[in-house]
Protein backbone atom coordinates (compact mmCIF):
# COMPACT_ATOMS: atom_id res chain seq x y z
CA UNK A 1 0.00 0.00 0.00
CA UNK A 2 2.34 2.88 -0.83
CA UNK A 3 -0.47 5.39 0.38
CA UNK A 4 0.89 4.40 4.06
CA UNK A 5 4.18 5.56 2.66
CA UNK A 6 6.07 8.30 3.89
CA UNK A 7 5.18 11.24 1.23
CA UNK A 8 6.96 14.28 1.09
CA UNK A 9 5.33 17.22 -0.73
CA UNK A 10 7.72 18.88 -2.74
CA UNK A 11 6.45 21.27 -5.22
CA UNK A 12 9.62 20.74 -8.04
CA UNK A 13 7.73 20.52 -11.38
CA UNK A 14 6.38 23.27 -13.52
CA UNK A 15 3.36 22.12 -13.37
CA UNK A 16 1.71 24.06 -10.54
CA UNK A 17 0.50 20.83 -8.23
CA UNK A 18 -1.75 22.43 -6.28
CA UNK A 19 -4.08 23.26 -8.84
CA UNK A 20 -5.41 20.10 -9.78
CA UNK A 21 -6.14 19.05 -6.24
CA UNK A 22 -9.68 18.91 -4.31
CA UNK A 23 -8.88 22.30 -2.21
CA UNK A 24 -8.35 24.38 -5.57
CA UNK A 25 -11.69 26.20 -6.45
CA UNK A 26 -11.81 29.76 -7.43
CA UNK A 27 -14.43 32.25 -7.68
CA UNK A 28 -15.59 30.80 -4.80
CA UNK A 29 -16.77 33.41 -1.88
CA UNK A 30 -17.75 31.66 1.23
CA UNK A 31 -20.82 34.16 2.37
CA UNK A 32 -23.35 33.17 0.11
CA UNK A 33 -23.08 29.95 1.93
CA UNK A 34 -23.55 31.07 5.73
CA UNK A 35 -26.13 28.49 8.02
CA UNK A 36 -27.52 29.18 11.09
CA UNK A 37 -24.79 28.46 14.26
CA UNK A 38 -27.49 28.50 16.60
CA UNK A 39 -28.77 24.68 15.29
CA UNK A 40 -27.83 21.86 18.35
CA UNK A 41 -25.28 22.40 20.91
CA UNK A 42 -23.48 19.16 22.00
CA UNK A 43 -25.24 17.95 25.66
CA UNK A 44 -23.99 14.68 25.44
CA UNK A 45 -22.29 12.53 27.69
CA UNK A 46 -19.94 9.82 27.66
CA UNK A 47 -22.05 7.09 28.38
CA UNK A 48 -18.38 4.34 29.61
CA UNK A 49 -20.61 2.68 32.39
CA UNK A 50 -19.90 -0.76 30.87
CA UNK A 51 -15.97 0.06 29.81
CA UNK A 52 -13.32 -0.31 32.43
CA UNK A 53 -12.63 2.91 30.51
CA UNK A 54 -8.52 3.23 30.01
CA UNK A 55 -8.30 6.33 27.40
CA UNK A 56 -9.88 9.39 28.88
CA UNK A 57 -10.70 12.49 26.18
CA UNK A 58 -8.70 15.44 27.28
CA UNK A 59 -10.28 18.43 26.66
CA UNK A 60 -8.47 20.86 24.59
CA UNK A 61 -5.98 22.92 26.37
CA UNK A 62 -8.48 26.53 25.94
CA UNK A 63 -12.37 27.25 25.90
CA UNK A 64 -14.28 25.39 23.46
CA UNK A 65 -15.10 28.95 22.31
CA UNK A 66 -11.19 29.87 22.44
CA UNK A 67 -10.74 30.22 18.00
CA UNK A 68 -13.70 32.29 17.37
CA UNK A 69 -14.49 33.48 15.12
CA UNK A 70 -11.91 31.67 12.98
CA UNK A 71 -12.82 28.10 14.40
CA UNK A 72 -15.85 28.26 15.64
CA UNK A 73 -17.69 26.68 18.89
CA UNK A 74 -20.17 24.72 17.43
CA UNK A 75 -16.83 23.07 15.12
CA UNK A 76 -15.33 22.27 18.05
CA UNK A 77 -18.44 20.87 19.72
CA UNK A 78 -18.79 18.71 16.92
CA UNK A 79 -15.12 17.98 16.13
CA UNK A 80 -13.87 17.47 19.87
CA UNK A 81 -17.20 16.55 21.61
CA UNK A 82 -18.46 14.41 18.70
CA UNK A 83 -15.85 12.58 16.67
CA UNK A 84 -12.73 12.98 18.98
CA UNK A 85 -15.19 11.19 21.71
CA UNK A 86 -16.08 8.50 19.62
CA UNK A 87 -12.45 7.13 18.39
CA UNK A 88 -11.38 7.35 22.17
CA UNK A 89 -14.91 5.26 23.10
CA UNK A 90 -14.12 2.69 20.22
CA UNK A 91 -10.84 2.44 21.06
CA UNK A 92 -11.64 1.46 24.73
CA UNK A 93 -14.12 -0.40 23.46
CA UNK A 94 -12.39 -2.29 20.96
CA UNK A 95 -8.80 -2.91 23.40
CA UNK A 96 -10.58 -3.93 26.49
CA UNK A 97 -9.38 -7.15 27.80
CA UNK A 98 -6.91 -7.88 24.17
CA UNK A 99 -3.33 -7.69 24.20
CA UNK A 100 -3.53 -4.08 23.26
CA UNK A 101 -5.37 -2.97 26.53
CA UNK A 102 -2.43 -1.65 29.31
CA UNK A 103 -0.33 0.61 26.52
CA UNK A 104 0.28 4.01 26.26
CA UNK A 105 -1.91 5.81 23.58
CA UNK A 106 0.96 6.13 21.66
CA UNK A 107 2.27 2.89 22.11
CA UNK A 108 -0.98 1.28 20.83
CA UNK A 109 -0.83 3.39 17.81
CA UNK A 110 2.61 2.25 16.57
CA UNK A 111 1.64 -1.81 17.50
CA UNK A 112 -1.62 -1.49 15.95
CA UNK A 113 -0.30 -0.23 12.89
CA UNK A 114 1.82 -3.60 12.97
CA UNK A 115 4.07 -2.27 9.99
CA UNK A 116 1.67 -1.37 7.69
CA UNK A 117 -0.64 -4.42 8.36
CA UNK A 118 -3.08 -2.56 10.42
CA UNK A 119 -5.08 -4.45 13.04
CA UNK A 120 -8.43 -3.02 13.87
CA UNK A 121 -8.08 -0.92 16.44
CA UNK A 122 -5.49 1.10 14.52
CA UNK A 123 -8.20 3.89 12.71
CA UNK A 124 -9.41 4.97 15.95
CA UNK A 125 -5.89 5.14 18.21
CA UNK A 126 -4.25 7.22 15.33
CA UNK A 127 -7.39 9.28 14.99
CA UNK A 128 -7.37 9.84 19.13
CA UNK A 129 -3.91 10.80 19.12
CA UNK A 130 -3.89 12.62 16.05
CA UNK A 131 -6.84 14.78 17.69
CA UNK A 132 -5.33 15.38 21.02
CA UNK A 133 -2.15 16.43 19.16
CA UNK A 134 -4.14 18.65 17.00
CA UNK A 135 -5.90 20.43 19.63
CA UNK A 136 -2.37 21.17 21.36
CA UNK A 137 -1.01 22.52 17.85
CA UNK A 138 -3.59 25.52 18.27
CA UNK A 139 -4.30 28.35 20.38
CA UNK A 140 -6.36 31.20 20.79
CA UNK A 141 -4.17 34.23 19.02
CA UNK A 142 -1.63 32.15 17.48
CA UNK A 143 0.03 32.26 14.35
CA UNK A 144 2.91 34.70 13.25
CA UNK A 145 6.66 33.15 13.49
CA UNK A 146 8.80 31.07 15.42
CA UNK A 147 11.40 31.71 16.91
CA UNK A 148 14.62 30.35 18.18
CA UNK A 149 16.16 27.07 17.67
CA UNK A 150 12.66 26.14 15.58
CA UNK A 151 13.09 29.53 13.52
CA UNK A 152 16.97 28.30 12.62
CA UNK A 153 16.32 24.86 11.68
CA UNK A 154 13.24 25.75 9.18
CA UNK A 155 15.35 28.11 7.66
CA UNK A 156 18.07 25.75 7.32
CA UNK A 157 15.79 22.98 6.11
CA UNK A 158 13.30 24.98 3.73
CA UNK A 159 15.42 27.89 2.97
CA UNK A 160 12.92 30.41 4.94
CA UNK A 161 10.11 30.45 6.80
CA UNK A 162 8.21 31.78 3.83
CA UNK A 163 8.81 28.99 1.47
CA UNK A 164 8.25 26.37 4.83
CA UNK A 165 4.53 27.73 4.92
CA UNK A 166 4.11 26.91 1.42
CA UNK A 167 5.27 23.47 1.45
CA UNK A 168 3.25 22.79 4.26
CA UNK A 169 0.12 24.46 2.85
CA UNK A 170 0.85 22.35 -0.52
CA UNK A 171 0.99 19.48 1.18
CA UNK A 172 -2.38 20.10 2.86
CA UNK A 173 -4.27 21.39 0.31
CA UNK A 174 -3.46 18.32 -2.16
CA UNK A 175 -5.02 16.01 -0.07
CA UNK A 176 -6.88 13.53 -2.66
CA UNK A 177 -9.46 12.70 0.56
CA UNK A 178 -9.00 12.72 4.43
CA UNK A 179 -5.80 12.88 6.42
CA UNK A 180 -3.16 15.54 8.09
CA UNK A 181 -0.33 17.43 7.27
CA UNK A 182 2.47 17.40 9.52
CA UNK A 183 5.69 19.31 10.19
CA UNK A 184 7.62 16.66 11.87
CA UNK A 185 11.90 16.22 12.92
CA UNK A 186 13.05 13.45 10.91
CA UNK A 187 15.90 11.82 12.71
CA UNK A 188 18.80 10.38 10.67
CA UNK A 189 19.59 6.78 9.97
CA UNK A 190 22.83 6.53 8.28
CA UNK A 191 23.42 3.64 10.44
CA UNK A 192 23.34 0.50 8.02
CA UNK A 193 23.34 -3.25 9.57
CA UNK A 194 25.69 -2.92 12.33
CA UNK A 195 28.10 0.04 11.30
CA UNK A 196 27.27 2.72 13.50
CA UNK A 197 27.38 6.24 12.08
CA UNK A 198 31.40 7.00 13.91
CA UNK A 199 30.06 11.03 13.65
CA UNK A 200 26.33 11.70 14.35
CA UNK A 201 25.72 14.87 15.24
CA UNK A 202 22.20 16.91 15.96
CA UNK A 203 23.39 18.37 12.01
CA UNK A 204 22.23 15.19 10.47
CA UNK A 205 18.14 15.42 11.91
CA UNK A 206 16.03 17.43 9.62
CA UNK A 207 12.44 19.18 9.83
CA UNK A 208 10.60 17.72 7.02
CA UNK A 209 6.63 18.15 6.10
CA UNK A 210 4.55 14.81 4.94
CA UNK A 211 0.72 14.59 4.50
CA UNK A 212 -0.91 11.32 5.58
CA UNK A 213 -4.19 9.63 4.21
CA UNK A 214 -7.17 8.84 6.92
CA UNK A 215 -5.65 8.11 10.35
CA UNK A 216 -2.12 7.32 9.70
CA UNK A 217 0.82 9.59 11.17
CA UNK A 218 4.29 9.96 11.21
CA UNK A 219 4.71 7.95 14.71
CA UNK A 220 4.38 4.58 12.82
CA UNK A 221 7.30 5.53 10.93
CA UNK A 222 9.43 5.05 13.69
CA UNK A 223 12.56 8.32 13.61
CA UNK A 224 9.53 10.40 12.54
CA UNK A 225 8.80 13.27 15.52
CA UNK A 226 5.44 15.23 15.12
CA UNK A 227 6.09 19.06 15.53
CA UNK A 228 2.86 20.22 14.07
CA UNK A 229 -0.41 18.63 12.36
CA UNK A 230 -3.62 20.60 11.04
CA UNK A 231 -6.51 17.95 10.21
CA UNK A 232 -7.84 18.34 6.75
CA UNK A 233 -10.83 15.84 6.99
CA UNK A 234 -13.71 18.02 6.36
CA UNK A 235 -14.98 17.72 9.47
CA UNK A 236 -12.40 20.40 10.60
CA UNK A 237 -13.03 23.33 8.36
CA UNK A 238 -16.65 22.58 7.10
CA UNK A 239 -18.78 24.57 9.24
CA UNK A 240 -16.88 27.35 9.26
CA UNK A 241 -15.22 27.01 5.72
CA UNK A 242 -17.80 24.75 3.42
CA UNK A 243 -15.18 23.64 0.74
CA UNK A 244 -12.67 26.78 1.20
CA UNK A 245 -9.82 24.00 2.80
CA UNK A 246 -7.72 26.41 1.33
CA UNK A 247 -8.69 29.28 2.95
CA UNK A 248 -9.20 27.42 6.44
CA UNK A 249 -4.95 26.25 5.82
CA UNK A 250 -3.86 29.94 5.52
CA UNK A 251 -5.99 30.82 8.11
CA UNK A 252 -4.65 28.00 10.68
CA UNK A 253 -1.03 29.40 9.89
CA UNK A 254 -1.77 32.75 10.40
CA UNK A 255 -3.99 32.85 13.04
CA UNK A 256 -3.92 29.71 15.36
CA UNK A 257 -0.68 27.94 15.08
CA UNK A 258 0.89 27.54 18.28
CA UNK A 259 4.37 28.00 17.58
CA UNK A 260 5.51 27.81 21.67
CA UNK A 261 3.46 24.34 21.52
CA UNK A 262 6.20 23.16 18.19
CA UNK A 263 8.77 25.06 19.63
CA UNK A 264 8.38 22.71 22.84
CA UNK A 265 7.92 19.40 20.77
CA UNK A 266 11.20 19.82 19.08
CA UNK A 267 12.81 20.06 22.38
CA UNK A 268 10.79 16.94 23.49
CA UNK A 269 12.50 14.81 20.02
CA UNK A 270 15.97 16.32 20.48
CA UNK A 271 15.75 15.01 24.01
CA UNK A 272 13.87 11.94 23.22
CA UNK A 273 15.99 10.95 19.99
CA UNK A 274 19.55 11.92 22.51
CA UNK A 275 17.73 9.40 25.32
CA UNK A 276 17.59 6.28 22.68
CA UNK A 277 21.17 6.92 21.38
CA UNK A 278 22.74 6.59 24.75
CA UNK A 279 20.23 3.58 25.25
CA UNK A 280 21.58 2.28 21.95
CA UNK A 281 25.40 2.88 23.05
CA UNK A 282 24.71 1.32 26.30
CA UNK A 283 23.33 -1.87 24.69
CA UNK A 284 26.59 -1.80 22.77
CA UNK A 285 28.76 -1.96 25.27
CA UNK A 286 27.04 -4.52 27.28
CA UNK A 287 27.51 -6.64 24.37
CA UNK A 288 30.73 -5.69 23.72
CA UNK A 289 31.60 -6.37 27.06
CA UNK A 290 29.93 -10.02 27.12
CA UNK A 291 31.79 -11.56 24.11
CA UNK A 292 31.99 -15.01 26.10
CA UNK A 293 27.89 -15.37 26.75
CA UNK A 294 27.32 -14.07 23.00
CA UNK A 295 29.95 -16.47 21.36
CA UNK A 296 28.44 -19.44 23.52
CA UNK A 297 25.34 -18.78 21.87
CA UNK A 298 25.52 -20.09 19.19
CA UNK A 299 27.64 -22.99 19.77
CA UNK A 300 24.54 -24.53 21.86
CA UNK A 301 22.59 -23.94 18.96
CA UNK A 302 25.37 -26.27 17.23
CA UNK A 303 25.26 -28.87 19.70
CA UNK A 304 21.19 -28.65 19.59
CA UNK A 305 21.20 -29.37 15.47
CA UNK B 1 -14.08 67.36 -16.01
CA UNK B 2 -17.86 65.78 -15.97
CA UNK B 3 -17.23 64.13 -19.28
CA UNK B 4 -14.62 62.47 -17.94
CA UNK B 5 -16.22 61.93 -14.81
CA UNK B 6 -18.85 60.45 -16.86
CA UNK B 7 -16.60 57.82 -19.07
CA UNK B 8 -14.30 56.80 -15.88
CA UNK B 9 -18.05 55.92 -14.43
CA UNK B 10 -18.90 53.68 -17.73
CA UNK B 11 -15.17 52.31 -18.12
CA UNK B 12 -15.29 51.15 -14.85
CA UNK B 13 -19.45 49.40 -15.42
CA UNK B 14 -17.84 47.93 -18.53
CA UNK B 15 -14.95 46.61 -16.54
CA UNK B 16 -17.89 45.39 -14.09
CA UNK B 17 -19.78 44.58 -16.05
CA UNK B 18 -17.00 42.36 -18.72
CA UNK B 19 -14.32 41.27 -15.91
CA UNK B 20 -15.71 40.97 -12.83
CA UNK B 21 -18.72 38.81 -12.99
CA UNK B 22 -18.57 36.45 -15.99
CA UNK B 23 -14.60 36.84 -15.45
CA UNK B 24 -15.12 32.95 -15.08
CA UNK B 25 -17.38 32.44 -18.37
CA UNK B 26 -14.50 34.36 -20.21
CA UNK B 27 -11.98 32.13 -19.18
CA UNK B 28 -13.86 29.21 -19.89
CA UNK B 29 -14.95 30.44 -23.53
CA UNK B 30 -11.18 31.41 -24.06
CA UNK B 31 -10.21 27.76 -23.28
CA UNK B 32 -12.54 26.03 -24.98
CA UNK B 33 -11.98 27.60 -27.85
CA UNK B 34 -8.22 26.65 -27.23
CA UNK B 35 -9.63 22.75 -26.42
CA UNK B 36 -11.51 22.81 -29.82
CA UNK B 37 -8.75 24.00 -31.84
CA UNK B 38 -6.81 20.96 -30.60
CA UNK B 39 -9.68 18.75 -30.56
CA UNK B 40 -10.25 18.30 -26.66
CA UNK B 41 -13.06 17.91 -25.19
CA UNK B 42 -14.31 20.11 -22.11
CA UNK B 43 -16.65 18.80 -19.50
CA UNK B 44 -19.04 20.50 -18.07
CA UNK B 45 -21.58 20.29 -14.92
CA UNK B 46 -24.62 18.54 -15.77
CA UNK B 47 -28.06 20.04 -14.74
CA UNK B 48 -29.54 17.95 -12.32
CA UNK B 49 -33.11 16.54 -13.06
CA UNK B 50 -34.63 18.00 -9.90
CA UNK B 51 -34.32 21.38 -7.68
CA UNK B 52 -31.87 21.64 -5.47
CA UNK B 53 -34.16 21.20 -2.03
CA UNK B 54 -36.50 18.62 -3.84
CA UNK B 55 -34.33 15.46 -2.01
CA UNK B 56 -35.98 17.55 1.61
CA UNK B 57 -35.95 16.25 4.38
CA UNK B 58 -33.63 13.50 3.58
CA UNK B 59 -31.15 15.92 1.83
CA UNK B 60 -30.92 19.54 2.29
CA UNK B 61 -30.93 22.27 -0.69
CA UNK B 62 -27.86 23.56 0.84
CA UNK B 63 -25.92 20.74 0.13
CA UNK B 64 -27.15 19.96 -2.95
CA UNK B 65 -26.24 23.58 -3.93
CA UNK B 66 -22.56 23.50 -2.75
CA UNK B 67 -22.34 20.06 -3.33
CA UNK B 68 -23.43 20.49 -6.73
CA UNK B 69 -22.13 23.65 -7.71
CA UNK B 70 -19.31 23.84 -5.65
CA UNK B 71 -17.92 20.26 -5.58
CA UNK B 72 -18.55 18.79 -8.74
CA UNK B 73 -17.64 22.01 -10.45
CA UNK B 74 -14.41 22.01 -9.00
CA UNK B 75 -13.53 18.24 -10.15
CA UNK B 76 -14.52 19.07 -13.56
CA UNK B 77 -12.50 22.36 -13.50
CA UNK B 78 -9.80 21.04 -12.57
CA UNK B 79 -10.32 17.64 -14.67
CA UNK B 80 -10.55 19.82 -17.93
CA UNK B 81 -7.14 21.41 -16.54
CA UNK B 82 -4.26 17.76 -15.83
CA UNK B 83 -6.56 16.95 -19.48
CA UNK B 84 -4.99 20.06 -20.81
CA UNK B 85 -1.72 19.48 -19.37
CA UNK B 86 -1.61 16.04 -20.44
CA UNK B 87 -2.32 16.97 -23.89
CA UNK B 88 0.95 19.46 -23.69
CA UNK B 89 2.60 16.76 -21.85
CA UNK B 90 2.10 14.03 -24.65
CA UNK B 91 2.93 16.74 -27.36
CA UNK B 92 6.24 17.94 -25.98
CA UNK B 93 6.99 14.62 -25.40
CA UNK B 94 7.57 14.51 -21.14
CA UNK B 95 6.90 11.08 -19.61
CA UNK B 96 7.51 12.31 -16.45
CA UNK B 97 4.62 15.06 -16.62
CA UNK B 98 2.45 12.61 -18.20
CA UNK B 99 2.95 10.11 -15.55
CA UNK B 100 2.69 12.77 -12.54
CA UNK B 101 -1.00 13.47 -14.04
CA UNK B 102 -1.99 10.49 -13.42
CA UNK B 103 -3.14 11.20 -9.81
CA UNK B 104 -4.94 14.26 -10.62
CA UNK B 105 -6.93 12.40 -13.48
CA UNK B 106 -7.99 9.99 -11.57
CA UNK B 107 -8.96 12.13 -8.93
CA UNK B 108 -10.99 14.78 -10.32
CA UNK B 109 -12.00 12.44 -13.50
CA UNK B 110 -13.29 10.42 -10.65
CA UNK B 111 -14.73 12.84 -8.90
CA UNK B 112 -16.79 14.24 -12.32
CA UNK B 113 -18.10 10.18 -13.28
CA UNK B 114 -18.92 9.77 -9.06
CA UNK B 115 -20.96 12.46 -9.05
CA UNK B 116 -22.87 12.26 -12.51
CA UNK B 117 -23.90 8.83 -11.26
CA UNK B 118 -24.61 9.79 -8.08
CA UNK B 119 -27.51 12.78 -9.30
CA UNK B 120 -28.88 10.28 -11.48
CA UNK B 121 -28.99 7.95 -8.59
CA UNK B 122 -31.55 10.19 -7.04
CA UNK B 123 -34.73 11.72 -6.73
CA UNK B 124 -37.58 13.40 -4.99
CA UNK B 125 -39.65 11.08 -3.50
CA UNK B 126 -43.14 11.76 -5.08
CA UNK B 127 -41.38 11.27 -8.59
CA UNK B 128 -40.32 7.65 -7.35
CA UNK B 129 -37.69 8.05 -5.45
CA UNK B 130 -37.30 5.47 -2.55
CA UNK B 131 -39.76 2.91 -4.39
CA UNK B 132 -37.67 -0.33 -4.71
CA UNK B 133 -36.70 -2.00 -8.20
CA UNK B 134 -39.11 -4.23 -9.97
CA UNK B 135 -38.20 -6.31 -12.52
CA UNK B 136 -34.93 -8.41 -13.15
CA UNK B 137 -32.70 -5.76 -11.55
CA UNK B 138 -35.10 -6.47 -7.81
CA UNK B 139 -34.90 -10.20 -8.96
CA UNK B 140 -31.81 -10.15 -9.17
CA UNK B 141 -31.10 -8.49 -5.94
CA UNK B 142 -33.06 -11.08 -4.18
CA UNK B 143 -30.96 -13.76 -5.82
CA UNK B 144 -27.43 -12.27 -4.99
CA UNK B 145 -28.45 -10.77 -1.16
CA UNK B 146 -31.35 -12.53 -0.02
CA UNK B 147 -33.49 -9.58 -0.30
CA UNK B 148 -33.77 -6.20 -0.92
CA UNK B 149 -33.93 -5.40 3.18
CA UNK B 150 -30.16 -7.13 3.32
CA UNK B 151 -28.90 -5.01 0.21
CA UNK B 152 -29.72 -2.02 1.88
CA UNK B 153 -28.32 -3.44 5.50
CA UNK B 154 -24.82 -4.80 3.37
CA UNK B 155 -23.97 -0.99 2.03
CA UNK B 156 -25.29 0.81 5.30
CA UNK B 157 -22.57 -1.49 6.97
CA UNK B 158 -19.81 -1.26 4.47
CA UNK B 159 -20.52 2.62 3.74
CA UNK B 160 -20.29 3.22 7.30
CA UNK B 161 -17.16 1.12 8.00
CA UNK B 162 -15.36 2.64 5.03
CA UNK B 163 -12.40 5.00 6.96
CA UNK B 164 -12.31 8.91 5.52
CA UNK B 165 -13.64 10.05 2.18
CA UNK B 166 -14.77 7.61 -0.41
CA UNK B 167 -18.26 5.99 -2.24
CA UNK B 168 -20.07 2.94 -1.58
CA UNK B 169 -21.29 0.74 -4.30
CA UNK B 170 -23.79 -1.73 -5.84
CA UNK B 171 -22.08 -2.72 -9.25
CA UNK B 172 -22.77 -5.58 -11.88
CA UNK B 173 -19.84 -7.51 -12.66
CA UNK B 174 -20.77 -7.89 -16.56
CA UNK B 175 -17.93 -10.84 -16.72
CA UNK B 176 -19.62 -13.15 -13.56
CA UNK B 177 -23.05 -11.60 -14.12
CA UNK B 178 -23.63 -11.41 -10.89
CA UNK B 179 -24.13 -7.84 -8.49
CA UNK B 180 -21.28 -7.00 -6.46
CA UNK B 181 -21.30 -4.36 -2.97
CA UNK B 182 -17.97 -2.76 -2.94
CA UNK B 183 -16.32 0.88 -1.95
CA UNK B 184 -13.98 2.78 -3.28
CA UNK B 185 -11.77 5.29 -1.45
CA UNK B 186 -11.55 8.69 -2.14
CA UNK B 187 -12.73 9.73 -5.80
CA UNK B 188 -11.96 5.82 -7.23
CA UNK B 189 -14.56 5.23 -9.67
CA UNK B 190 -15.90 1.96 -9.48
CA UNK B 191 -13.76 0.80 -12.01
CA UNK B 192 -10.65 0.65 -10.41
CA UNK B 193 -12.09 -2.63 -8.32
CA UNK B 194 -12.13 -4.66 -11.56
CA UNK B 195 -12.31 -3.66 -15.39
CA UNK B 196 -16.11 -5.47 -16.18
CA UNK B 197 -17.61 -3.62 -12.92
CA UNK B 198 -20.65 -1.65 -13.95
CA UNK B 199 -21.98 0.88 -11.52
CA UNK B 200 -25.90 0.89 -10.80
CA UNK B 201 -25.85 2.74 -7.40
CA UNK B 202 -22.83 4.76 -6.12
CA UNK B 203 -23.36 7.07 -2.64
CA UNK B 204 -21.05 9.40 -1.97
CA UNK B 205 -19.68 9.27 1.50
CA UNK B 206 -17.57 11.87 1.82
CA UNK B 207 -18.46 14.35 4.88
CA UNK B 208 -18.99 16.79 2.36
CA UNK B 209 -21.75 14.51 1.35
CA UNK B 210 -23.67 14.52 4.71
CA UNK B 211 -21.93 17.01 7.29
CA UNK B 212 -24.48 20.45 7.51
CA UNK B 213 -27.34 17.93 8.39
CA UNK B 214 -26.36 15.05 10.08
CA UNK B 215 -22.94 16.02 11.38
CA UNK B 216 -20.57 13.36 12.77
CA UNK B 217 -23.64 10.28 11.98
CA UNK B 218 -22.69 9.43 8.80
CA UNK B 219 -24.95 6.21 9.36
CA UNK B 220 -28.19 8.30 9.92
CA UNK B 221 -27.42 9.76 6.30
CA UNK B 222 -27.19 6.02 4.99
CA UNK B 223 -30.42 5.12 6.65
CA UNK B 224 -31.91 7.86 5.35
CA UNK B 225 -30.82 7.91 1.80
CA UNK B 226 -32.94 5.00 0.06
CA UNK B 227 -35.82 7.46 0.71
CA UNK B 228 -34.63 8.85 -2.62
CA UNK B 229 -32.91 6.64 -4.36
CA UNK B 230 -33.60 6.38 -8.08
CA UNK B 231 -33.94 2.66 -8.48
CA UNK B 232 -35.88 3.56 -12.44
CA UNK B 233 -32.21 4.81 -13.07
CA UNK B 234 -30.36 1.41 -11.58
CA UNK B 235 -32.40 -1.04 -13.04
CA UNK B 236 -32.24 0.55 -17.12
CA UNK B 237 -28.54 0.48 -16.27
CA UNK B 238 -28.73 -3.09 -15.33
CA UNK B 239 -31.20 -4.24 -17.89
CA UNK B 240 -29.09 -2.44 -20.90
CA UNK B 241 -25.60 -4.40 -19.41
CA UNK B 242 -27.03 -7.47 -18.64
CA UNK B 243 -28.35 -8.27 -21.70
FE1 LIG C 1 -10.78 15.51 12.83
FE1 LIG D 1 -19.23 14.46 -3.22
Amino acid sequence: MNLLLPSTASSSSSLSPSALFPCYSHGFSSSSFKFSKKESRCTRKAKRTEITAKFELKPPPYPLNALEPIMSQETLEYHWGKHHRTYVDNLNRQIDGTDLDGNSLEDTVVISYNKGDILPAFNNAAQAWNHDFFWESMKPGGGGKPSGDLLKLIERDFGSFEKFLDEFKTAASTQFGSGWAWLAYKESRLDVGNAVNPLRSDEDNKLVVVKTPNAVNPLVWNYYHPLLTIDIWEHAYFIDFQNGCRNYISVFMDKLVSWEAVSLRLEQAKARIMEREEEAERKRREEEEKPTISKATPELWTQNE
Amino acid sequence: MAARALLSRRTLASVLRNDAKPLRVGFAAAAAATHSRRGLHVYTLPDLDYDYGALEPVISGEIMQLHHQKHHQTYITNYNKALEQLQSSIAKPDSSAVVKLQSAIKFNGGGHINHSIFWKNLAPAREGGGEPPKGSLGWAIDTHFGSFEALIQKVNAEGAALQGSGWVWLGLDKELKRLVVETTPNQDPLVTKGPNLVPLLGIDVWEHAYYLQYKNVRPDYLKNIWKVINWKYASEVYEKESS
